[in-house]
């Protein structure tokens, strides 16, 4: 502990010949041993929090797993907390957030890498100013007005285009996510589109590859990894969406179908929290549990994808 | 020699080319049609009773102040919290750390942290916030909340400006006999301000948009108070109003006002930020 990290002082006191005397010195040590301590702590706060996060949730989400089961609570198809015999079955909720995230990557992921690949090699000068202002605007939106024009725009859309009797299902869902996806995709992959070096592209053109031969079999597959990146991030944000879900995916806890009102995880937490109690309450913080150990899994995924990204280089 | 590319070649190229241009455009298009459709639907609602009223129910009608107010006590007391604790963490990160493996295990943590999804964090701010620290249902539970939801953001946006500060000025400070300490405070961190001002810009963004975290820790009452009171008890916050009009009320006129609004600061915010890169980014 008594070792100084810093032989520097005694270094300057010679070099500027300094006339202090050295008890000065020591406390000026004392200040900068202190400011250590204190930015390693702010420094920590990240980490503490984290775990603070995990043990929380744990605590919080494994008491009505143990009552319920494990496997009737993750593969049981109803959910009734208010039934005479209560079920707590959340397999719909997990299916309606595992086939929304995926349509909205099928129809987000395209559009977003098409629209990035315009953004960086098509459009030019003011049309890509303005181009890339936009889309950054789209970023900017809260997911309540997302949600507020999927209400009054989509749901009725849907609705008279497919005559259903109410438009609020999981399709509607799938057409606010892709789009609140979009920045988060084209914004990742025009980074990693265009920090690929240029030689490769050069090559291709050079031997007569057209430049949209070029971008499709040299210029996408160098860009796999960050494109991949961004994927994996769209996906974070579709499973942890709630607000927009809550408003456009009409929110019964039916087994998920294209055109059913369905219920996700974020929405099956987030609809009944204010009134839920008991094991009902117990079993909202399950879910929550359930959808943590789905980002963490994403999380593991997008690290392995970056790990490998550096180690390409 | 002066072969032409084939005629399946020339169209697919050109099938290609378009079907970008369309992504590309129709991206932009939709973030228009959006921000138009709101303003257009909502600027008109934005009465001077509208913005500068509370909701009365005997008059039945709708008033946003109490929401604005309350937005902004949020914003304000989380960039107090979250500016010092982002900037200290990323000092640590960039200055101090010497270990790398705690230098990644920080970096780890935040990431997951940006992971999270906001839901979580309103249960979590409701378990730990009001419930275990017994702050019930306030403002100051939701701030805490936006502190660690805003916390990684703001850690990124200090350590990426604290790495464009040049060495050669800390060097010169440290030979200069300066300590560690000292050349934080008189070099680094002006230095790296415009950076942490676009992260408090963006931090801004983030927390009048939030909705799923706050309905949970900071409730929803529609109230005028001073600062301290606001703190104390429940209160809606611009977009847990919106939510609250559109979802649970069904009042569309209502909602689209406040919409408006989120817009217009969503405009603002991104115009600020772009002003300050392109003001201060070229510096370096």
């Amino acid at each position: 502990m008594q070792t100084n990290p810093y032989p520097i002082p005694s270094k300057t006191e010679l070099v500027a010949g300094s006339q202090k005397s050295s008890k000065p010195k020591r406390k000026s040590d004392q200040i900068e041993k202190a400011v250590e301590i204190i930015f390693f702590l702010i420094g920590m706060i990240c980490v503490a929090l984290v775990l603070l996060i995990s043990i929380y949730l744990i605590a919080a989400g494994l008491p009505a797993i143990q009552k319920i089961g494990l496997i009737p609570f993750l593969t049981g198809t109803t959910w009734k907390p208010g039934a005479a015999v209560p079920e707590f079955g959340i397999l719909p909720f997990i299916l309606s957030s595992v086939y929304g995230m995926a349509g909205a990557l099928i129809v987000g992921v395209p559009i977003g890498i098409l629209a990035a690949l315009y953004l960086a090699k098509g459009a030019k000068g003011k049309t890509k100013k303005v181009l890339s202002a936009l889309i950054q605007l789209l970023a900017g939106i809260p997911s309540v007005v997302y949600g507020l024009v999927g209400m009054l725009v989509i749901v009725p859309a849907v609705r008279s285009i497919f005559h259903l009797s109410d438009g609020a299902c999981l399709f509607s869902a799938i057409i606010v996510l892709s789009i609140m996806i979009l920045p988060t995709v084209i914004s990742m992959s025009l980074g990693a589109i265009e920090s690929l070096p240029k030689a490769q592209e050069e090559g291709s053109l050079a031997l007569g590859a057209t430049s949209e031969e070029t971008l499709i079999k040299v210029v996408l597959p160098a860009a796999s990894d960050g494109i991949a990146a961004a994927v994996v991030l769209g996906a974070g944000r579709v499973i942890g969406e709630a607000v927009a879900v809550m408003m456009v995916a009409g929110n019964a806890s039916n087994m998920p179908g294209l055109f059913e009102s369905v219920r996700f995880l974020t929405t099956a937490v987030s609809s009944e929290m204010s009134y839920a109690s008991g094991l009902q309450l117990q079993a909202l913080f399950s879910i929550a549990l359930v959808l943590f150990a789905f980002i963490m899994m994403l999380n593991v995924l997008l690290n392995h994808i970056l790990k490998g990204k550096k180690g390409a280089c | 020699m002066l072969q032409t590319i084939s005629k399946k070649r020339k169209i697919q190229s050109m099938f290609f080319r378009n079907l970008m241009r369309i992504c590309g455009w129709g991206c932009a298009a939709i973030a228009f049609s959006i921000c138009a459709y709101i303003l257009v639907r909502g600027v008109g609602e934005l009465s001077f009773g509208f913005v500068f009223s509370k909701p009365s129910y005997i008059k039945e009608t709708i008033g946003i102040l109490p929401d604005l107010l309350n937005t902004i006590y949020l914003v304000v007391a989380a960039l107090a919290l979250v500016v010092p604790l982002g900037v200290g963490a990323a000092i640590y990160l960039c200055e101090y750390s010497r270990n790398a493996k705690m230098s990644a295990l920080i970096e780890h943590a935040a990431e997951i942290l940006s992971g999270i999804p906001s839901i979580i964090y309103g249960l979590v701010g409701m378990l730990f916030f009001c419930q275990f620290l017994g702050l019930k249902t306030s403002l100051a539970a939701g701030v805490l909340t936006m502190v660690i939801m805003n916390l990684p953001g703001m850690i990124r946006s200090a350590q990426e400006s604290l790495k464009t500060v040049p060495v050669s000025l800390k060097e010169g400070a440290y030979a200069l006999g300066a300590g560690k300490w000292k050349v934080i405070r008189s070099i680094v961190l002006p230095a790296c301000l415009p950076g942490v001002c676009t992260g408090m810009i963006l931090c801004c963004g983030r927390m009048v948009g939030e909705s799923a975290a706050l309905l949970f820790t900071a409730g929803f009452a529609h109230s005028i108070n001073g600062f301290v009171q606001a703190l104390q008890t429940s209160g809606a916050t611009l977009s847990v109003a919106l939510y609250v009009y559109a979802k649970e009320q069904g009042n569309f006129d209502a909602a689209f006002g406040i919409a408006a609004i989120l817009i217009i600061l969503v405009l603002a915010i991104n115009l600020l930020s772009g002003w300050i890169q392109k003001r201060f980014g070229t510096l370096d």
